[in-house]
């Protein structure tokens, strides 16, 4: 992909912009079908039609959602620290989007080949910590205070677990960089990491062989439940229900954006759904094959065109994120929204030890079968 | 109320962890107040240790106007109180002036007036489970509680043309016959919405998050229900077996066969916000039973009939109450002889299941205040009359 830039535009800091640019372009259209979908979803799980006045069947929606926010007053409270008030938004987004530069789109395309990648989005998905900390302490409102307190405890508590998820599947593989965890999944489905991993030697993208037999299946319940609490930390993660206490709406009102209008929430808002996206992704990198095909093969490779395949394994990738993100979705517009003790409870006396545990067994596994 | 929440208590107490109180303003804009109440909370940490809450922000001088009203024209301010359960306010209402008069309604009359309470008490319950829900978090059930509320609205539309405050029951009779095809409608409603109850049950009162939000919280126990003067489903949800509808009956209760649901305490203790809740679902399945009945021995006959021409009670008093969807709706009408009342006194039953807010809500957190003002399910509109 940086090659093909190259090629068109010479070697100079456009082609850098741009091939950084990339993700945004993708992630500015997922947010306007995931704004759609979300209206969508939940219209239709609840006997309703949803917008259907923008468009035909209101597909233009998310269009005039944008416009409003654009022409709206951009409100500063009087009392607020206005450098930190107006700098939260933007770093939010920009911690969210800094994940996307590790994340493989395709076996051609990833932001930065880091062989850090994993260790590298879970560092910069703390940064979003900050930036909530600083919207709901900078708005000077209690409410906004509260959720951004809320917000804190909850996501640094639930990076434990997470983390402890990616050990897993690190400790499997053997490398950090996420195209090797890819690639050790390739070839048919029950390759996938939620189905014990790969059944036969692999080629890693850095070269390594990594061995393997039928014998991983005796991996499969560990990551099935180590895929589950991954998708439950991440709900955590991204707030969303039933986690979404930090902006709880019932109580308050909406946590930390509280205060924020406009652009500003549509920034916050941005980074919610790239949130979203991006946990999907990482769970789909992490046990479902990432940008592999189900079937292991390619129609670009039956083709003998290289563009093709990249296109594939771009829209295997997608697919797979946008499936789970719809979970995230459904789950919101059915569960009920746990309390903060709870919560925390769910955190440090469940999943904590359990990932822990898991951690222990697939480490002990690990190094006696190979 | 949680370990770690009893544990930080203990350090607190103990001087370990300092700590300073803080006061947030719930209301009277917010999302979960139901209205314009405003709730102070003094904080401790997410924990709260006081609730005082701020009335007023809705008062409409109900009991002033009625005195310069004639007794039909009061009726339409009682429609106001309780808006969601506008049926049952006309209700109390003529009940205590015809009782005053000393009329006898017509039968025709007095089933007319049972279906359509119950079915205002369903519509009511319904707005309260699925606003509860929705205080908790699940935003679903709240639209399919809604929708079967609908079909209730429409009978009332098709009988008396308005959806909301009806104006219906008269003293001494009602605005309207019912429409052709009453009976009908009714049953059907009864017929679509049986099966709704299962699935609100499904999809909200037995799920688990639900009932670990809702279980244990907001503790109110049948001594204290009683000294505060609760009723409804709030005292029944403690355990209390009283319902005015049997204890007290008025209208033609004693014809019926149902029960009265309490709370057993099946998720947690007796007394806790899910069994507040779960004595509004009961309640909705009671009053289906009772509609059902009613509407297999439903009489012919006039309904104009008992209507006097000129409404002027003799001089006394008399306090009527009903069973509100909300609990016991009572007035205390003062007659002097002529076309006007001296006093109309009413007692709302959210005004008082209101003041109990303090006394269950200290030290929970506030996650749980909002789960408490939702099980007590009260209307603005009534608090302050």
């Amino acid at each position: 992909m940086e090659s093909l830039l190259q090629s068109l535009l010479g070697d100079n800091l456009l082609t850098l912009v741009l091939y950084c640019a990339l993700p945004l372009v993708f992630l500015l259209l997922y947010a306007l079908l995931a704004i759609l979908g979300e209206v969508k979803i939940s219209a239709f799980m609840q006997d309703r039609l949803g917008p259907m006045r923008t468009g035909p069947w209101g597909i233009i929606q998310p269009l005039a959602d944008v416009l409003k926010l654009l022409q709206k007053e951009d409100v500063t409270p009087a009392r607020a620290d206005k450098f930190l008030f107006n700098l939260a938004p933007y770093l939010s987004f920009m911690a969210a989007y800094a994940a996307f530069a590790v994340i493989p789109f395709s076996s051609q395309y990833v932001g930065a080949d880091l062989n850090l990648g994993a260790f590298y989005f879970l560092a910069i998905g703390s940064l979003n910590v900050a930036a909530i900390m600083m919207a709901g302490w900078a708005s000077h409102n209690k409410y906004s205070l509260y959720g951004a307190m809320r917000s804190v405890a909850q996501i640094v508590s639930y990076e434990v677990p997470a983390a402890m998820m990616l050990v897993i599947v690190v400790l499997f593989v053997g490398s950090l960089n996420l195209q090797d965890i890819i690639t050790a999944q390739s070839g048919p489905f029950w390759n996938w990491m939620v189905f014990g991993g790969p059944k036969a030697d692999v080629q890693l993208a850095s070269g390594e062989v990594l061995g393997a037999s039928w014998t991983n299946l005796v991996f499969l319940p560990l990551f099935l439940g180590a895929f589950l609490m991954y998708y439950i930390t991440a709900l955590a993660e991204t707030n969303r229900t039933p986690f979404d206490i930090p902006e709880a709406e019932s109580e308050l009102v909406s946590g930390y954006h509280t205060e924020y209008s406009g652009m500003k929430f549509a920034m916050f808002f941005m980074s919610e759904y790239a949130n979203m996206f991006l946990v999907s992704a990482v769970t789909a990198i992490l046990f479902f094959g990432g940008w592999n095909s189900p079937f292991g093969v390619y129609l670009g490779d039956i083709w003998d065109a290289q563009w093709l395949v990249g296109l594939e394994q771009f829209g295997w990738l997608a697919f797979k994120g946008l499936f789970f993100v719809f979970v995230i979705i459904w789950l919101r517009w059915t569960l009920p929204r746990l309390r903060v003790d709870q919560l925390m409870y769910m955190c440090w006396k469940v999943l904590i030890p359990f990932s822990f545990g898991i951690a222990l067994i697939v480490g002990f596994l690990v190094v006696v079968l190979k | 109320m949680s370990e770690t929440l009893e544990a930080l208590q203990e350090d607190i107490a103990a001087g370990r962890l300092q700590t300073d109180e803080l006061v947030l303003n719930m209301g009277p804009q917010h999302p979960s107040t139901h209205g314009v109440l405003r709730l102070e909370l003094v904080l401790d940490g997410e924990a709260v240790v006081k609730v005082i809450p701020h009335l007023g922000y809705l008062h409409r001088c109900f009991e002033k106007h009625a005195e310069a009203m004639t007794y039909p024209q009061v009726i339409p301010y009682t429609d106001r109180m309780d808006y969601l359960a506008a049926m049952n306010n006309n209700h109390g209402y003529a009940l205590a002036v015809e009782r005053l008069m000393g009329i006898e309604v017509p039968e025709r009359v007095e089933y007319i007036r049972i279906i359509m309470a119950e079915l205002q008490r369903i519509a009511s319950h319904l707005v309260a489970i699925g606003t509860f829900g929705m205080d908790i978090g699940a935003f679903t059930p709240f639209l399919y509680c809604f929708r079967d509320r609908e079909y209730i609205l429409d009978i009332f539309e098709r009988t008396c043309g308005a959806r909301l405050l009806y104006n219906y029951m008269w003293v001494g009779g009602l605005s309207h016959d019912v429409h052709d095809g009453f009976e009908k409608d009714v049953a059907e409603f009864i017929r679509k919405f049986r099966p709704t109850i299962k699935e609100v049950n499904d999809l909200l009162n037995y799920n688990k998050i639900f009932i670990e939000r809702t279980a244990n919280v907001g503790v109110l126990p049948p001594d204290v229900a009683i000294s505060y003067g609760c009723s409804g489903p709030m005292l029944r949800g403690s355990g209390v077996d009283f319902d005015l509808r049997r204890d007290d009956p008025y209208s033609i209760y004693d014809r019926f066969d149902w029960e009265v649901c309490v709370g057993k305490g099946d998720a947690g203790t007796v007394g806790d916000c899910w069994d507040r809740h779960m004595v509004r679902v009961w309640e909705m399945e009671q009053s289906c039973n009772i509609i059902e009945q009613a509407l297999e021995s439903f009489p012919e006959g006039d309904i104009t009939e008992a209507i006097p021409k000129r409404i002027r009670p003799p001089k006394g008093e008399i306090y009527t109450r009903v069973e509100n969807p909300r609990g016991e709706l009572g007035y205390y009408v003062i007659s002097d002889g002529s076309q006007n009342p001296f006093r109309v006194k009413a007692r709302g039953p959210s005004f008082v299941n209101l003041s109990v807010i303090d006394e269950i809500s200290r030290g929970h957190l506030i996650a749980d205040i909002v789960a408490i003002l939702g099980s007590v399910d009260i209307v603005l509109g009534e608090v302050d009359r």
